[in-house]
C-alpha cells in the first residue's frame, strides 16, 4: 500500500475545507499512517466476484408524487444564518468562476 | 416499592398515568429535580428543557382530565440524543460548530414522541457527530458512568446510557452507528436497541454515516425499551430508505419472553480471544440460561467478521466526509474569520471554521474519509469495503439459517477509565468490533445486562442479534434472559449502582463505586 | 468530453461579473482556421424540468419569487434532512432519454459529486455518475441546406439545481473593501436533466452551425415533450460547448486517426446565437494559439454576448475531485419494462419527422418550409389551419407579414399580439373575396390595434371590395375614354400596358376593387 506523506495529508485537508496548523499535520499523518495499515486489511478478503453493497437493504424505486407541501418561510430559513441581508445568506466573497 | 418516581419503570411509570395515580407533572418534576440534583456529577445532558417538558406534561394532565384518548406512553418524559433535531430545542451534535443551533424543524421520531405526549426532558451529551465510544469526543465535556465517575459511560450515546443510570430519565432515544446505543448500555446496565436498518426514521437524524445509522430506543428493561421503540418506530415518506411495514410486535415479544425451542447461535468470532474474562465468564452465564429457559444453543461461523472493523472505518469516514461537509459557517452554525487575512474569501473562512469548528476525532475520520473516496483509491477502499461488506451481510444470512438469534458479549470489555484510550484511536475503535457488523449488514441488535464482571464489578453487556426485520425476537430473548437473570440476581442490576450524591459535593463520593457484589 | 471525473459544471456565479483578462485573446481568421484544423464538439445541455416541485423534496419551482421563500430543512441541506425522488422527476428524464433513442438503464443509481461551493447547501451535489439513466443515444439534427447531422448522445442523467448568489461590494460596489455574496436558495434542488453529447467530428466548418441546430433541436424535442419551458434567457436551458481543434489531414479518411486536441468548456452560452457564435470564437481563438505553437490550457471559460469573446474561468485543476459515491440516502432506481413501454407511449412524434409530415400534408416548398422554420411558424400555421385557414394562407401570413413586423419589434411570433384564430379569420376574408391584401393588412392593423377580430375590424374600417359590378364597369369605362393611347397600345399586343390603367381604376375605386377583376374587366372591353 503506498504510504501517506506530509503533502497527500495537507492536500486531503484542503481538498475538505479544513485549515489543519503544521502540528496538526504532523499528528494527524501519523494516526492516519496508523490507521490505513489497519484497515488496509479489507484488500485481504475473499471479495472475488463479490457485489459491492452501497446499501443495506435491498429497496428500489422509492418516490414521492410530485406535490407542493409546506417548507420553511424565509425567516425560519435564515434564522440559523450567521449573517442575513435582503431577505438572503450573507456569505464571505466567493472566489468566482470567471 | 420505592416512591422516588425516578425509579420507577416506564412501564410503571405509563400504567400509573393511565390510572391517573400519579400525574405527567409530578414524574417530570421528579425527573428534572433528580437532573439538578446530580447532572453537575454525570453530565448527561448538553441542554435541559425544564419548561418544554413541563408544558407537554400539563397538556396531557389537561388532556386526561379532559377524558381524551391518550397514548399509552403521554406523560411518561424521555431524553433525546443531542444528535436527533428537535424544533425549538438546541441541537449541536455535541460539536462546537453546531454550538447554539436551534432546528427549525422537529425529526420524525420526535414528531412521534411528541404526538404520542412524551414530554422531552433534554438533549443527551455524545462524541462530536457521534464520533467515538466514550463520550470523550463531546466538546462540551465527558458524560461520566454512575457506577464509577472516573469511568466513561460508553459512546457515541453516553449521554443517554448516563441518564438512565442515573435516573435522569426513565427512557432515552440513541442511535447507533457502529455501537453507539448497545456499548453504552453494556457498561451502564441498561438496555439499548437498534432496530433493523430502516425501522426508525433517519429523518432529522443528523448524519454520521447514511447507510449505517439507526435510532433505537435506550431504556432500564426490556420492556421498556420495546415501549419506547414502538412509539419512535414505523413508515416514515420522508425517509426513502424507511421500511414500509408495521412496526414489528416489541412489546408483545417482551411480554411473552417465550424462547422455548429457540435456536440461539453463539458466533465464534465474537467470543474468546481479547475480551475480557469477566465478560466472558456472564455471558456464557448467561447463554447457560437461556438455556434453562427452553432455548437450544449452537454455534455459528461467521468468518468475514475478521474484516468488519475494517470495513467500517473506510465506510463510516467516507460518507461521514460528505455528510459533514454541509458545516462550512455559510448558512447556519458556526462562522469563524481566518486570522491575519483581511477580506477573506467564503473559501478561507469555510476552513478557518471547520479547523476551529470541529474536535480532532472528527477531523481524523474526514481526512481519512476524503482519502477512501478519492480518485485513484476508490477501488482499493471504498469499494473493497463495499463488497466486504456484502461478505459480512452473507455471512449472516448463512448464520441464520442455523440459528434464529445470534448472540455474543456486547463489547470486549467493561468500561474504560476517562482518558484511557483517548491517544491511540485504534484502540478506542476495537471497542466496536462486536457492534459493527450488525450495522454493516443493517439488522437489528440489543444490548442488555448481564451482570458484573468480577475484576472490577462493573457492567457487562449481552448482545442479541436477529435478522432484518425480526426486532420483536430481540426482545422475546432479551424479555427471557432478563427475567431469568433477576430472579437470579433477587432484583434488578441497577439497584446495585452506588447512589450518586446531589451536586455541590466532593468527587471522592465515588471513590468506593465498586462493589463486591453477588451476581 | 465525458471525462466523468474531471466533469465541472458547476452552476455558479450567474450574475458574476467577469474578470478581465489582461491582455485581449488573439484570433485566426475563420478560412485559415477551419483550413488548418479540424473541430471536434461537445455539448452538454441542462435542463431544468418543469416539475411542481424540487427534485428530493416539495417545494415548489416557481421563477421569480421572493428570496428563500420557496425552500425546506432538505433544500437547504439543514443537518438531518433526507431527499425523497420525485416520481416526475424520474419520468421525465426517462422521456427524455426515449426521446433521444437511448438506453433506459434497468437499474441505476444516483452520485454525491462532492465539492465545496456556497451556493450548494449540502456542498455536494445529488447527481448520477457512472450509473446513468439514460445512456447511447442519437439525435437527428436538420440543417439549413436540408442535410441532416446525427449527434450520437453519450447520456442523460438527473441532478439537482444550485441556489443563486448575488455578488455585491468589491471594486465596483458601493462599501469599499466590503465584498460579499447573497445567496437566495430558491433554485436549489430544482430538477435538472445533463444531456452530454459523444464526442461530434466531421463537422469541419459547419461546427458552430451543428452546435447551434443541434441545442434548436434539443430545445424543441423538450419542448414538445412538455418537460420544461426551456427559457434559455432565464436559465432552464442552458449550454456548455466543449471545443478542441486537431491538425487537418491530408486525405479526409486519414482525419479520424489524429488524437484530439486539448478541450476548453465554454460556459454561460445562453442563446441559440451564442451558441453558434461561441464556438465559432473559440475555433478562432485555439487556431491562433496553436498555430503560434502553443498549446491549449484546459480550462473553463465564460461567453460574454455582448463581446462576442470567452475569458478564462478557473482553471482545471488536477487538485479537483469530486469524490463520487452512491448516494447512501436514495435507493437505487430501476424502472420496469412496463413503465418504460408505458412512457414509450406518451412520446410526441419526433420534431423532424413531424415536419416533414406537416410539410407533406400542407403541399409546402423545401423553401417555403425552411422559410417557415426559420419563422418558427410551424406550431402557428398548424394552429392557425386547425382554425380553418388554408395551409398557404397561414404560411403566407405568419412567415411573411407578421414575421416581418415580428422581427422589426424585436419579438417572438407568438408574443406579437395576433392569434391563429384570427389570422384564420383573416384568410377566410381574402378567401372568400371580400379583401384585397392590401385591405387584409388594414385590417390585421386593427386587430393588432385591439379593435376586435378580423371581421370586426373589416365592418369597422368599412373594408370590403366593391361588389357592384355596375360600378366598377363605370369607372372601367370612364378610364378607358380618358386614355386612349394605352387602349391602343393593348390592343397592339401590348398586355403590360394594362396596369397602368389598373392602377388609375384602382385609385378611382379608393383601393376597394379586386385588381384581377379589375384586369379582366379592361382586358375584356379593350377587345371588343
Amino acid at each position: 500500500m503506498p504510504s501517506l506523506s506530509r503533502d497527500d495529508v495537507a492536500h486531503l485537508a484542503m481538498l475538505a475545507r479544513i485549515e489543519l496548523t503544521d502540528a496538526e499535520l504532523d499528528r494527524m499523518l501519523g494516526e492516519l499512517s496508523v490507521i490505513l495499515d489497519a484497515v488496509a486489511v479489507v484488500q485481504q478478503a475473499p471479495t472475488e466476484g463479490i457485489e459491492p453493497m452501497s446499501h443495506p437493504l435491498p429497496l428500489v424505486n422509492v418516490t414521492r408524487p410530485d406535490e407542493v407541501r409546506p417548507g420553511l418561510t424565509a425567516a425560519q430559513a435564515l434564522s440559523g444564518a450567521p449573517e442575513a441581508d435582503q431577505q438572503r445568506f450573507s456569505v464571505p466573497r466567493i472566489l468566482t468562476d470567471d | 416499592m420505592t416512591h422516588d418516581l425516578t425509579r420507577w419503570s416506564a412501564a410503571r411509570l405509563a400504567d400509573a398515568l393511565g390510572r391517573r395515580e400519579i400525574s405527567a407533572v409530578e414524574v417530570t418534576q421528579a425527573h428534572l429535580d433528580r437532573t439538578a440534583a446530580v447532572d453537575g456529577a454525570v453530565h448527561s445532558y448538553l441542554h435541559v428543557d425544564t419548561r418544554g417538558a413541563l408544558e407537554q406534561a400539563k397538556a396531557v394532565d389537561d388532556a386526561r382530565t379532559s377524558g381524551a384518548e391518550l397514548h399509552v406512553m403521554a406523560g411518561v418524559p424521555v431524553a433525546v440524543k443531542d444528535v436527533v433535531a428537535t424544533q425549538g430545542l438546541p441541537t449541536t451534535c455535541g460539536s462546537r460548530i453546531l454550538a447554539g443551533w436551534v432546528p427549525p424543524y422537529d425529526a420524525t421520531l420526535v414528531s412521534k414522541l411528541r404526538a404520542a405526549g412524551m414530554p422531552i426532558l433534554g438533549k443527551t451529551n455524545m462524541d462530536e457527530f457521534a464520533m467515538g465510544s466514550s463520550t470523550e469526543h463531546s466538546a462540551f465535556g465527558p458524560s461520566r458512568n454512575p457506577w464509577d465517575l472516573d469511568r466513561i459511560p460508553g459512546g457515541s450515546g453516553g449521554g443517554s446510557s448516563s441518564v438512565l443510570a442515573s435516573f435522569q430519565a426513565p427512557l432515552a432515544v440513541g442511535t447507533d452507528t457502529g455501537g453507539s446505543i448497545r456499548q453504552p448500555a453494556a457498561v451502564t446496565g441498561t438496555v439499548g436497541t437498534k432496530p433493523t436498518y430502516g425501522g426508525v426514521s433517519r429523518y432529522g437524524l443528523v448524519a454520521l454515516a447514511s447507510s449505517l445509522d439507526q435510532a433505537g430506543p435506550c431504556g432500564r428493561t426490556v420492556l421498556d425499551t420495546a415501549m419506547l421503540h414502538a412509539v419512535i418506530g414505523g413508515y416514515d415518506p420522508r425517509d426513502s430508505t424507511s421500511i414500509h411495514a408495521p412496526v414489528p410486535a416489541v412489546v408483545r415479544a417482551a411480554q411473552s419472553a417465550d424462547v422455548t425451542g429457540l435456536r440461539v447461535g453463539v458466533v465464534r468470532q465474537l467470543t474468546g480471544e481479547g475480551y475480557q474474562p469477566g465478560v466472558q465468564a456472564r455471558f456464557d452465564e448467561a447463554v447457560a440460561l437461556l438455556v434453562d429457559a427452553g432455548a437450544e444453543v449452537v454455534e455459528v461461523d461467521c468468518p468475514n467478521f475478521a474484516y468488519a472493523l475494517a470495513a467500517y472505518y473506510l465506510i463510516l469516514p467516507s460518507e461521514a466526509s460528505s455528510n459533514l461537509a454541509r458545516f462550512d459557517a455559510m448558512r447556519y452554525g458556526l462562522r469563524v474569520l481566518p486570522e491575519g487575512i483581511d477580506d477573506p474569501s467564503a473559501e478561507q473562512v469555510m476552513a478557518a471554521t471547520r479547523e476551529a469548528g470541529f474536535g480532532a476525532e472528527v477531523k481524523r475520520r474526514i481526512i481519512l474519509g476524503t482519502y477512501a473516496l478519492s480518485s485513484g483509491y476508490y477501488d482499493a477502499y471504498y469499494g473493497q469495503a463495499q463488497k466486504v461488506r456484502r461478505l459480512i451481510a452473507d455471512d449472516f444470512t448463512r448464520a441464520f439459517e442455523a440459528a434464529d438469534v445470534l448472540v455474543s458479549p456486547t463489547a470486549p470489555t467493561t468500561a474504560f477509565r476517562i482518558g484511557e484510550k483517548l491517544d491511540d484511536p485504534m484502540a478506542m475503535y476495537l471497542n466496536d468490533v462486536a457492534t459493527i457488523p450488525a450495522n454493516l449488514a443493517g439488522i437489528p441488535g440489543m444490548s442488555l445486562p448481564s451482570g458484573l464482571a468480577d475484576e472490577d464489578g462493573l457492567p457487562t453487556g449481552f448482545q442479541i442479534l436477529a435478522p432484518a426485520t425480526h426486532d420483536d425476537r430481540l426482545y422475546a430473548v432479551g424479555s427471557a434472559l432478563e427475567r431469568q437473570l433477576v430472579s437470579r440476581w433477587g432484583g434488578r442490576l441497577l439497584e446495585r449502582i452506588p447512589e450518586l450524591v446531589p451536586a455541590g459535593g466532593s468527587d471522592d463520593q465515588h471513590a468506593g463505586a465498586t462493589m463486591g457484589m453477588a451476581r | 468530453m465525458t471525462d466523468l471525473t474531471a466533469q465541472q459544471d458547476v452552476q455558479a456565479g450567474d450574475e458574476v461579473g467577469s474578470t478581465i483578462e489582461s491582455a485581449p485573446q488573439a484570433v485566426m481568421s475563420w478560412q485559415e482556421t477551419v483550413a488548418a484544423y479540424d473541430p471536434v464538439l461537445g455539448l452538454e445541455v441542462h435542463v431544468e424540468l418543469g416539475t411542481a416541485t424540487k427534485m428530493f423534496c416539495g417545494c415548489p419551482t416557481a421563477f421569480g419569487a421572493e428570496p428563500n421563500s420557496q425552500v425546506c430543512p432538505v433544500c437547504l441541506g439543514l443537518p438531518g434532512s433526507l431527499p425523497v425522488v420525485n416520481e416526475i422527476g424520474v419520468e421525465s428524464a426517462i422521456r427524455i432519454g426515449l426521446a433521444l433513442n437511448c438506453t433506459i438503464a434497468p437499474w441505476c443509481r444516483f452520485a454525491r459529486k462532492n465539492y465545496f461551493y456556497p451556493d450548494m447547501p449540502k456542498n455536494f451535489q445529488t447527481s448520477q455518475y457512472d450509473e446513468p439513466i439514460a445512456f447511447d443515444g442519437w439525435l437527428d439534427v436538420d440543417l439549413d441546406d436540408g442535410t441532416v447531422y446525427r449527434v450520437l448522445i453519450e447520456r442523460a442523467h438527473m441532478e439537482e439545481d444550485t441556489g443563486k448568489s448575488l455578488h455585491v461590494g468589491g471594486a465596483t460596489g458601493r462599501i469599499h473593501g466590503a465584498e460579499f455574496s447573497l445567496v437566495d436558495y430558491n433554485r436549489a434542488g430544482i430538477p435538472l436533466i445533463e444531456i452530454v453529447t459523444k464526442p461530434m467530428t466531421g463537422a469541419g466548418e459547419r461546427a458552430p452551425e451543428i452546435a447551434r441546430a443541434y441545442v434548436t433541436a434539443v430545445r424543441d424535442l423538450l419542448r414538445a415533450l412538455g418537460v420544461s419551458d426551456v427559457k434559455m434567457e432565464q436559465g432552464s436551458l442552458r449550454c456548455d460547448a466543449n471545443v478542441s481543434l486537431r491538425q487537418r489531414t491530408k486525405k479526409p479518411e486519414a482525419q479520424a486517426d489524429v488524437a484530439f486536441g486539448t478541450r476548453t468548456e465554454t460556459k454561460n452560452v445562453n442563446s441559440l446565437r451564442s451558441v453558434e457564435r461561441a464556438v465559432r470564437y473559440e475555433m478562432t481563438r485555439h487556431a491562433a494559439i496553436l498555430a503560434a505553437g502553443g498549446s491549449i490550457l484546459q480550462e473553463t471559460r465564460h461567453w460574454h454576448e455582448d463581446t462576442g469573446v470567452t475569458t478564462s474561468g478557473r482553471e482545471k485543476s488536477d487538485a479537483e475531485d469530486y469524490r463520487y459515491f452512491p448516494e447512501p440516502d436514495l435507493v437505487p432506481i430501476a424502472p420496469t419494462v412496463q413503465l418504460v413501454e408505458r412512457l414509450r407511449t406518451t412520446l410526441p412524434e419526433p420534431p423532424a419527422a413531424r415536419r416533414r409530415r406537416l410539410q407533406a400534408t400542407w403541399g409546402f416548398s423545401d423553401l417555403e418550409m425552411r422559410d417557415v422554420l426559420n419563422a418558427g411558424a410551424v406550431e402557428l400555421i398548424e394552429a392557425t389551419v386547425a382554425a380553418g385557414g388554408t395551409p398557404a394562407g397561414a404560411r403566407k401570413w405568419w412567415s411573411g407579414e407578421i414575421a416581418r413586423r415580428a422581427n422589426v419589434e424585436g419579438r417572438e411570433l407568438a408574443d406579437m399580439g395576433v392569434t391563429p384564430l384570427d389570422v384564420a379569420g383573416l384568410d377566410g376574408l381574402v378567401q372568400e373575396g371580400r379583401l384585397n391584401d392590401s385591405m387584409a393588412r388594414q385590417v390585421l392593423d386593427g386587430v393588432l390595434a385591439g379593435e376586435g377580430d378580423p371581421r370586426a375590424v373589416a365592418d369597422a374600417r368599412g373594408l370590403a371590395l366593391v361588389s357592384d359590378d355596375g360600378a366598377l364597369a363605370a369607372a372601367v369605362d370612364l378610364v378607358l375614354a380618358a386614355n386612349p393611347q394605352l387602349v391602343d397600345k393593348i390592343r397592339a399586343g401590348k398586355v403590360q400596358a394594362a396596369g397602368a390603367l389598373i392602377g388609375q381604376v384602382m385609385k378611382a375605386m379608393t383601393g376597394q376593387a379586386d385588381a384581377a377583376k379589375v384586369r379582366a374587366l379592361i382586358l375584356d372591353r379593350v377587345a371588343q
